[in-house]
């Protein structure tokens, strides 16, 4: 691996909307106030006793002219957008580099699948409703283009979906085109809806927790479904620009398609990338976000991961206990979300835990502490076995 | 992009009348028609026999290419890293899943549901090969290839990693395909490496520019195919490749510009 030309990127702006809220404020004070954004309701029509994190306020159309391209999960992706000056700042950075050096990498599991679902129930004759939009609400690539257009930006664009680690690898897509100089800014970020796919699937998987999801509890039985935006712009030229994407690493499990290898090979991997391409050691880590989803099998695997990495004492914990688990938006949010634990000097606490599991010998927070971080490392690791770590870090 | 230049050392394709490279280059040289034949069965060597039952059409035809390829590429494929790229991955899946969910009290296949992920064939490929590399899946609706092919360039050339790039697409059952008319099913590979391979089938120079024509067949029923599936926009490419001969390449791309592919004398 060719770390030594690894020049990190800047992170020029960034903002996420998920159960926690709109924008960084409001995630911020959820943190401070270790309140969940998880409630125990029913998503629409799905009839399945679960707890969610579901955004308020996407019953509002986008305006009439997008109206190919409304559906929940790109409604989700324009409330993201109007969020801390986002926008503002995209243009800022399309003025200064030109539209087509400005690149666009989302990442999604789902898309707009919950149109597709929609549709189905409007079948007549065996044809669906004129209203659903192929390419522009369920295609992959869709919630990329709609991002790409809304923002005037003609760089290179892609729909990065590898499930759970979708968002954490478009900021490995977006520094390889940075590094190759293909454009010299990249909007990177993750936008996934809830849907009946994913609530039912994930159920028939026995994925789903009884409860809310309890991240390395001793009783913990699963993940909590969420849904969030999460938007970041990277800039080449770092220059004084106090958040840096210090280091990413990227790796396969080469094990089972929704099951992660117990030993967290991949998992060890993807870290040891990060580091290697950051090249500093684990013990200049100050606080790694988990991916945490809160299943019996990957908070162990993730574990004994990170504990053969790093030791026992890094401070560490999931904050899905807050969001829920966003599927491709995970990647993204959680790094707005390191960022912030960045900006506050906040390592926040593993949230719904009651009593840590004795089997995960990690440092999971048990309440929240405060202390300057110069490191964050964020995992996301994802379904087909799809790993990857993100080193996010301040400007020393 | 830096002046990246990169060896194409092997090539893979699975489409009507493009059964296997070694066909496909008679066909793109000239030498023999294209017949338009369905792809006759054929079956992994290296999903394991229960996943080959399991493993969805897309992911399937997703490894005929990737197979083809590898049978001309001899270092292990477990050290390769991946790029996998479709635009829409199994259709056949969603369309089960939402017929499901139509319905009160759906019960969802588990199966049906982790094979539903966009990046299933990469999940499968990793698991088949034991390949713990990079793996990526990209999706830009009809520039899936031109999508995949840069990244799977700035994998290769940027981390030194020697990347194979798979593009597939099935067609879409009713009544899905009357959104998403992809009228055949088709997958290509390549395998990409940034050292000069003495056996290379073609060196290429990748670079993005604004919006340019892309590159047509000349042959109508070859056009047919290009712009039938996703995965054979890359067909002008692979003509280069197969009559080893220098020239251009030119493919839109999902940000409203083009990549052009050089393939070098």
């Amino acid at each position: 691996m060719n770390a030594s030309h690894f020049e990190p990127p800047a992170i020029t702006a960034f903002t996420a909307t998920s159960a926690l809220g709109r924008g960084l404020e409001a995630h911020a004070r959820a943190l401070r106030e270790e309140r969940s954004g998880l409630r125990r309701q029913a998503f629409e029509d799905c009839t399945l006793d679960t707890w969610i994190g579901a955004v308020d306020g996407l019953e509002i159309p986008l305006p009439p002219q997008w109206s190919d391209w409304d559906c929940r999960n790109h409604r989700l992706a324009e409330l993201g957008l109007n969020q801390d000056g986002f926008v503002a700042a995209v243009e800022r950075a399309r003025a200064r580099y030109g539209a087509q050096r400005v690149g666009v990498f989302i990442g999604t599991s789902t898309s707009g699948v919950r149109e597709t679902e929609r549709a189905y129930r409007e079948l007549r004759e065996d044809r669906l409703p004129d209203w659903f939009q192929h390419r522009t609400m369920q295609n992959t690539y869709a919630v990329a283009d709609y991002v790409r257009r809304r923002l005037a930006l003609c760089g290179p664009s892609a729909a990065i979906s590898t499930a759970c680690s979708s968002s954490a690898k478009v900021f490995a897509a977006a520094a390889r085109a940075l590094g190759a100089g293909l454009c010299d800014a990249a909007v990177v970020g993750g936008v996934d809806s809830l849907c009946l796919t994913t609530l039912y699937g994930f159920h028939a998987l026995q994925l789903v927790a009884r409860d809310v999801c309890r991240p390395a509890d001793a009783e913990r039985s699963g993940l909590s479904l969420g849904e969030a935006a999460a938007f970041l712009l990277l800039e080449r030229e770092a220059g004084d620009a106090r958040w840096r994407l210090e280091g990413y690493g990227e790796s396969s499990d080469a094990h089972h398609m929704s099951a992660p290898d117990p030993e967290g090979r991949g998992a060890i991997a993807a870290m040891r990338a990060a580091l290697a391409r950051a090249r500093i050691a684990p013990q200049e880590v100050d606080y790694i976000n988990l991916h945490g989803t809160g299943t019996p099998a990957n908070d162990l695997a993730e574990d004994r991961a990170l504990c053969a990495l790093f030791g026992r004492d890094v401070p560490c914990s999931s904050t899905k206990g807050w969001t829920g688990h966003t599927l491709g938006a995970a990647g993204a949010l959680e790094a707005v979300l390191s960022l912030l634990a960045l900006r506050e000097g906040f390592l926040p606490r593993s949230l719904n835990t009651r009593r840590k599991d004795p089997r995960i010998e990690g440092a999971i927070l048990m309440s929240t502490r405060h202390a300057p971080l110069r490191r964050v490392l964020s995992n996301s690791f994802g379904f087909g076995g799809s790993n990857c770590s993100l080193l996010l870090g301040v400007r020393a | 992009m830096n002046g990246m230049t990169l060896s194409v050392a092997a090539a893979g394709i699975a489409a009507p009348g493009l059964p296997d490279w070694a066909t496909a280059c008679a066909v793109l040289r000239g030498a023999a028609p294209h017949v338009a034949a369905e792809l006759p069965p054929s079956f992994s060597q290296l999903l394991p026999p229960n996943e080959r039952r399991r493993a969805p059409p897309a992911v399937r035809l997703a490894f005929r290419a990737a197979e083809d390829a590898l049978a001309r590429w001899p270092l292990p494929a477990e050290r390769l890293a991946a790029v996998f790229a479709s635009s829409d991955a199994d259709t056949g899946i969603i369309h089960r899943i939402c017929q499901t969910l139509a319905h009160p009290a759906p019960q969802l296949s588990p199966t049906d549901f982790h094979n539903s992920v966009h990046n299933a064939a990469a999940g499968y490929w990793s698991i088949a090969t034991a390949a713990r590399g990079p793996s990526n899946t990209i999706c830009a609706y009809d520039a899936s290839f031109a999508a995949g092919l840069l990244e799977a360039a700035l994998l290769a050339g940027g981390e030194n990693l020697d990347t194979l790039l798979v593009v597939y697409d099935v067609p879409p059952p009713a009544p899905l395909y009357e959104k998403r008319p992809i009228a055949l099913a088709a997958s290509v590979a390549l395998v990409l490496s940034a050292r000069a391979l003495p056996q290379a089938l073609g060196r290429l120079r990748i670079a993005r520019v604004a919006r340019a024509q892309p590159s047509r067949m000349d042959d109508a029923a070859l056009e047919t195919l290009r712009l039938a599936n996703p995965a054979l926009r890359a067909l002008p490419l692979l003509r280069l490749l197969a009559r080893g001969a220098a020239g251009r390449a030119t493919f839109e791309d999902a940000g409203d510009g083009a990549l052009c592919v050089d393939v070098l004398p």
